[in-house]
């Protein structure tokens, strides 16, 4: 039976009151949000904190909205109501791609999209779509607000900017009017996190790639994001044979690590073919074909 | 500390240790052992309840997080002496075996026909994919919430 070992339980009431306890309980007290990283990492012992402060009553954070041209995601937001939500398809629908395939469909009722991304798990999904979409990670603290591009949130395995006393608040998405986007992943079974997958946008302007953005899931890519092969596909028109130029760049830059769900070539070679399926699959929806 | 909550529509009060599971609060604390546990993992579905009228796998929430809330569980779905029509459903489709995963499948089956009455067999499927059954096979299980997909409510108290 695995059980957590001993902790003390507050339940912030607000934005600021949950700063106001970060700060009185200091480091060794942790947020919980849907608590399905945290709990099972406390159940293994692998997370031991003194405390957690249960922040499901900040519906503060719980909002998915357009403001001016951004689509704004607040932290609490559940995998289930990004999965649901017309406007968030509307714009990119490789967040429907993603949340498709996050887990379960219970799991997605709890899991929150803040949390997501402060595990930063190597394999969180929403991660990889984050740095494709060059999104920027609202953060505050009770001495203010700042804003970090998703591709400079994570310093490392399970690491982030986000410091003790700081709560990440929402997740803000340029919105690119005309882009196609997609995801793609393989998995062991249904609700298994990734082997590989890959996330990607394109804008398309007279015939070639204005502007695109590729991020990877569970490949040991620096910041879940593929440049190089970004860098190359900018401004060339998206021909197969381009794309597949692309598509082994971000395999070259992925360095995955062997464990159950595959050895390195093949998960190399799964994130270069899922970077060309995720590009042919946004050119498409860039184009209107699908 | 302290919790007070809605348990199947009752008010229920009890002193528990923050690290207690949901799961093992309903099951140990109040008996209500209708709810199984099984793989502790969050993937097997067997701990599915509804919190705030939504189903979760209660082995991976505190208690205490329900604090203040409302939980459903397995023994509230019949009602006044009458099986739900998903209960009816896996009697008539033989849609269990052991029935260690049936409450689960139960509760995530009933929210899914409350929001969606007439679910297809790969809605359902889906549905149910984040529980595992090692008896069925699924078939009968689909065939179940079929089942009470096609006997409403009021069809169901004729009958
Ligand atoms: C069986 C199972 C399968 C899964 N499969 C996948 C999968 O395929 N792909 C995938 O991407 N994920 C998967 N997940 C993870 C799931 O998406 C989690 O819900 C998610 O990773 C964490 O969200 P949470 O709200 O539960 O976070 P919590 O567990 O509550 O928190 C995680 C961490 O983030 C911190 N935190 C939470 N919110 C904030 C905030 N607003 N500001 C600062 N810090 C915060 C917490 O302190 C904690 O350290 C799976 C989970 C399970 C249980
Ligand atoms: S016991 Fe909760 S999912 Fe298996
Ligand atoms: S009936 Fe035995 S596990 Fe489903």
């Amino acid at each position: 039976m695995q059980v957590p070992a001993p902790v003390d339980y507050r339940r912030a009431r607000d934005v600021s009151h949950a700063l106001q306890l970060l700060d009185q309980l200091g480091p060794e007290a942790r947020l919980i949000a849907g608590g399905h990283s945290l709990l099972p990492m406390m159940k293994l012992r692998l997370a031991r904190p003194e405390c957690v402060i249960d922040i499901n009553d900040l519906d503060e954070l719980d909002y998915i909205r357009i403001e001016g041209n951004e689509l704004v995601l607040g932290a609490m937001t559940r995998h289930a109501a990004l999965l649901a939500s017309p406007v968030v398809g509307e714009h990119y629908a490789i967040f429907h791609d993603a949340e498709r395939v996050i887990a379960d469909p219970i799991v997605r009722n709890r899991g929150t999209v803040g949390g997501s991304l402060c595990q930063a798990d190597p394999a969180e999904d929403l991660s990889a779509v984050a740095s494709a979409l060059r999104a920027n990670l609202v953060i505050r603290s009770a001495s203010g607000t700042r804003t970090v591009p998703a591709r400079q949130f994570h310093t490392g395995p399970y690491e982030t900017v986000v410091g003790p006393a700081e709560i990440l608040t929402e997740v803000r998405v340029p919105i690119r009017p005309g882009a196609g986007s997609a995801y793609s992943k393989v998995e062991r079974r249904a609700g298994d996190w990734a082997a590989a997958a890959v996330g990607a946008f394109v804008v398309l302007t007279e015939g070639t790639v204005a502007n695109l953005g590729i991020g990877l899931t569970a490949v040991g890519a620096d910041h879940f994001c593929a440049p190089a092969a970004e860098d190359y596909l900018r401004g060339k028109p998206p021909t197969e044979e381009h794309l597949a130029e692309a598509a082994r760049l971000a395999a070259e830059s992925s360095s995955p690590t062997a464990d159950q769900r595959g050895p390195v070539d093949y998960k190399r070679h799964l994130a270069g073919e899922l970077t060309l399926r995720s590009l042919r699959r946004a050119v498409a929806r860039a184009e209107g074909r699908v | 500390m302290q919790v007070t909550m809605t348990v199947n529509g009752a008010e229920v009060s009890a002193d528990v240790e923050p690290r207690l599971l949901l799961v093992h609060f309903l099951r140990e604390q109040l008996g209500l052992t209708g709810t199984h546990w099984g793989c502790d993992t969050t993937q097997c579905g067997a701990c599915v309840v509804w919190l705030d009228a939504t189903p979760v796998k209660s082995c991976t929430v505190l208690a205490a997080m329900a604090d203040g809330r409302s939980v459903r569980t397995v023994e509230d779905l019949e009602q006044g002496g009458e099986l739900d029509p998903v209960q009816q459903g896996f009697m008539q489709e033989h849609g269990l075996q052991c029935g260690f995963c049936t409450p689960g499948m139960m509760m995530t089956t009933r929210w899914l026909l409350d929001h969606n009455p007439d679910p297809d067999q790969a809605t359902i499927r889906e549905a149910i994919s984040g529980q595992i059954c090692r008896c069925t096979g699924y078939e009968n299980i689909v065939r179940a919430v079929r089942w009470a997909a096609t006997h409403a409510v009021s069809e169901e108290v004729q009958a």
